[in-house]
């Protein structure tokens, strides 16, 4: 690829280092986080895509086997990049944890025997989120060298009405560990989280109940010290157009110069359609205006039709990356 | 419709009305009017069939909370006004589930005030019952048992926890029982038993190991609260596990009718097949499919692809703009809705037997009680 076609620097338009992509259940925020890791490898860089809820969202997504807890290659980004893929599990990450810190080796596995670490992050969930996180903030500070590992890592993160308590993990573990290596980890995670070099990126459809989501979810985000990125409105069709109601006799004109059926049936049904589709899209207008006075970038990927495939992902990647 | 003769329609009129069906379960993926199916049935078992229903909702949103009287939640079931139950006779009471309250209310029921205080004060009780994954669902569980052992009502209608997977309702309480029957919460409740001793006296070389690297990982004083909030949980074991088992057994029983809710999105059919599956392996009366949201063109004759065309025609002739406009809504439309069959039938195909009923996408959400009726008749099919 000749210099000239270089993407613009992620840096430009995608500040962050770490892109949360959070979101209702249902509004596409693991496809979200798919293009988007897809978008910012484009052109030779390389990204990592992280799930942390044992859901295997990105193997259906990209019709993979199951992602064990190693990062793999995913899938080629155009213009040379990579994105690799790891789904981080809580279990697999404290044994990594305990061994990297106390070079546990046998008494690792004695902890799994006595089902100490299921025992653990049942008991207290907010060090299973610990773990969790750390994980991604290890992947994210990594380098090899000189050069980092990663030029940007996106995390597919838990749903909106669970992300607050998420990242926020050194509140969750201070009621618990006063003191120690859980604490001290809890705040290291914890200072990257709220540092200009994450983007927590809140994912809606233009429907009531995921702009309510997104507009609760951003309060509390910012109320909580945590850098809110972009509202990413996923599967948007475009505004209304100023169009005016066409009346039946207009349309019976039209059916007819098309050489359709002009009979009664045909046109109160096509009238009633076009009425449904006015009030809807009257609808998404106004819950579009209530984002943006929201005052965060917003960014609007396009409905597919047909479902998100390769090809689809390609596309959101490309609205993602283009979008300033 | 080519692929909608496969299944039997579900009659939910039929499941309503009977006397018979004490429980409805709405469950199924997030996002998918799960909420507002519960709401839309409940109301509609009052007014239509007369029954004294109370609708157990998890997290509804604002507007549809609002709409049922639900300002605050405070936990006990609150009559709903202002519906059409002069013929019927029939009640509707809601209420929003407090998990925390709910847990809360577990313990006193079954530890004296004492040793309740002790347990409410332990850090980790108070983590568990805030965020421990599956006390939400669990805590649903154990409120529908509460509702149903009070005998009070003809129908509950729940709605369950928008969960990371619709299958955590289920496992809550195996989940539960595991947790409680697990190897390290013995050996954690051994000293209590032995008298108080250190929970390292009694060491076995394998325990030994552990032993060291849990006092240096967490520390003197995280230990200290875990060996006291586990003892404080060891008298109550009994009966939460009991209780657990006893409304798994009621959800198994005739009087229990499950209704998966989906919506002809990939995800969310694939989440409801899977539901499918595992109320059949665990024996659970599955009563049907209601899938929500479905697109269905006023004019089913003029198909996706003849529309666009004639609309390209249109164009280039000109001066028909507004026909022109309609005519590509409507192939749109025609197209989505040939998707979602497509979409729909991979559950059919998987469970032909398995009744179902479609409800056509309402074009404004809905947050009042006159919608929830329109939604109700519906899912009841007129």
């Amino acid at each position: 690829m000749a210099a000239t076609e270089q993407p613009a620097e992620p840096a430009g338009t995608w500040p962050a280092r770490l892109h949360v992509v959070t979101g209702k259940g249902g509004t596409g925020k693991t496809s979200v986080a798919a293009a988007l890791a897809l978008g910012l490898a484009a052109g030779g860089r390389r990204t990592l895509l992280v799930e942390v809820e044992g859901r295997q969202g990105i193997a259906q997504l990209f019709g993979t086997d199951p992602l064990p807890y190693e990062e793999r290659h995913l899938t080629a980004a155009p213009g040379g990049g990579e994105v690799r893929a790891l789904a981080v599990d809580a279990e697999e990450a404290l044994l990594e944890y305990l061994d990297m810190f106390y070079k546990l080796g046998a008494a690792g596995r004695a902890l799994r025997k006595f089902g100490a670490i299921d025992f653990a992050t049942t008991i207290a969930p907010g060090l299973r989120d610990v773990l969790l996180t750390g994980k991604v903030k290890e992947a994210t500070t990594r380098s090899n060298g000189q050069r980092r590992t990663y030029d940007a890592v996106v995390l597919d993160a838990p749903p909106t009405g669970r992300i607050g308590r998420f990242l926020n993990v050194t509140a969750e573990t201070a009621r618990l560990a006063k003191v120690g290596p859980i604490k001290n980890q809890s705040e290291g995670v914890s200072a990257l989280l709220r540092s200009p070099m994450t983007a927590v990126h809140v994912v809606t459809l233009l429907e009531e109940m995921p702009v309510q989501e997104t507009v609760d979810a951003i309060a509390e985000l910012t109320q909580l010290g945590f850098p809110v990125g972009r509202v990413i409105v996923n599967g948007a069709r475009p505004p209304v157009p100023a169009g005016r109601e066409v009346t039946a006799a207009e349309l019976k004109r039209g059916l007819a110069a098309a050489g359709l059926p002009t009979d009664g049936r045909t046109v109160t049904g096509l009238t009633r359609e076009a009425r449904d589709q006015q009030v809807r899209r009257e609808l998404e207008d106004s819950l579009r205006a209530e984002l943006a006075e929201l005052g965060r970038p917003l960014v609007e990927l396009p409905l597919l039709p047909g479902g998100v495939d390769r090809a689809g992902l390609e596309t959101l990647a490309a609205a993602l990356v283009r979008a300033d | 419709m080519p692929s909608e003769d496969a299944a039997p329609t579900l009659d939910v009129d039929q499941i309503l009305a009977d006397p018979g069906v004490r429980i409805v379960v709405c469950c199924g993926a997030g996002g998918v009017g799960k909420t507002t199916t519960a709401a839309a049935l409940a109301l509609r078992a009052a007014e239509r069939h007369g029954r004294r229903t109370v609708v157990l909702t998890i997290d509804p949103a604002r507007r549809l909370a609002q709409s049922l009287g639900l300002t605050e939640l405070d936990n006990t079931p609150r009559q709903v006004k202002g519906i059409d139950v002069e013929a019927s006779g029939g009640e509707l009471h809601a209420m929003m589930l407090d998990m925390k309250r709910t847990f809360d209310d577990v313990v006193l029921q079954h530890t004296d005030p004492a040793k309740a205080a002790e347990i409410f004060a332990n850090p980790f009780y108070q983590a568990m019952s805030s965020t421990f994954a599956g006390t939400q669902e669990y805590m649903a569980m154990e409120k529908l048992g509460q509702l149903h052992a009070r005998g009070e009502w003809d129908l509950i209608v729940v709605d369950t926890p928008p969960s990371r997977s619709a299958l955590d309702f289920l496992d809550a309480p195996a989940r539960l029982s595991r947790f409680l029957d697990g190897r390290m919460l013995r050996l954690l409740l051994a000293p209590a038993r032995t008298g108080g001793r250190s929970m390292f006296s009694f060491v076995t070389a394998g325990f030994g190991m552990f032993s060291k690297v849990v006092q240096k990982v967490i520390g003197a004083q995280l230990l200290t609260d875990l060996s006291g909030f586990v003892a404080a949980l060891d008298s109550m074991f009994g009966g939460f596990r009991q209780r657990a088992e006893q409304t798994y057994r009621i959800l198994q029983a005739r009087e229990t009718a499950f209704l998966l809710v989906a919506a002809p999105e990939p995800d969310a059919v694939r989440e409801a097949a899977y539901f499918a599956g595992r109320l059949r392996e665990e024996r659970m009366p599955l009563a049907g499919l209601v899938l929500n949201r479905v697109h269905r063109p006023a004019v089913p004759g003029l198909s996706g692809a003849d529309s666009l065309a004639a609309a390209e025609r249109l164009a280039q002739v000109g001066g028909h703009e507004g026909t022109v406009e309609v005519l590509r809504a409507h192939a749109a439309l025609a197209q989505q809705a040939v998707r979602e069959q497509g979409v729909a039938a991979r559950f059919t195909e998987a469970f032909p037997t398995v009744p179902a009923v479609s409800v056509t996408a309402q074009p404004a959400d809905v947050h009042d009680v006159d919608g929830l009726r329109t939604i109700g008749a519906a899912i009841g099919g007129r």
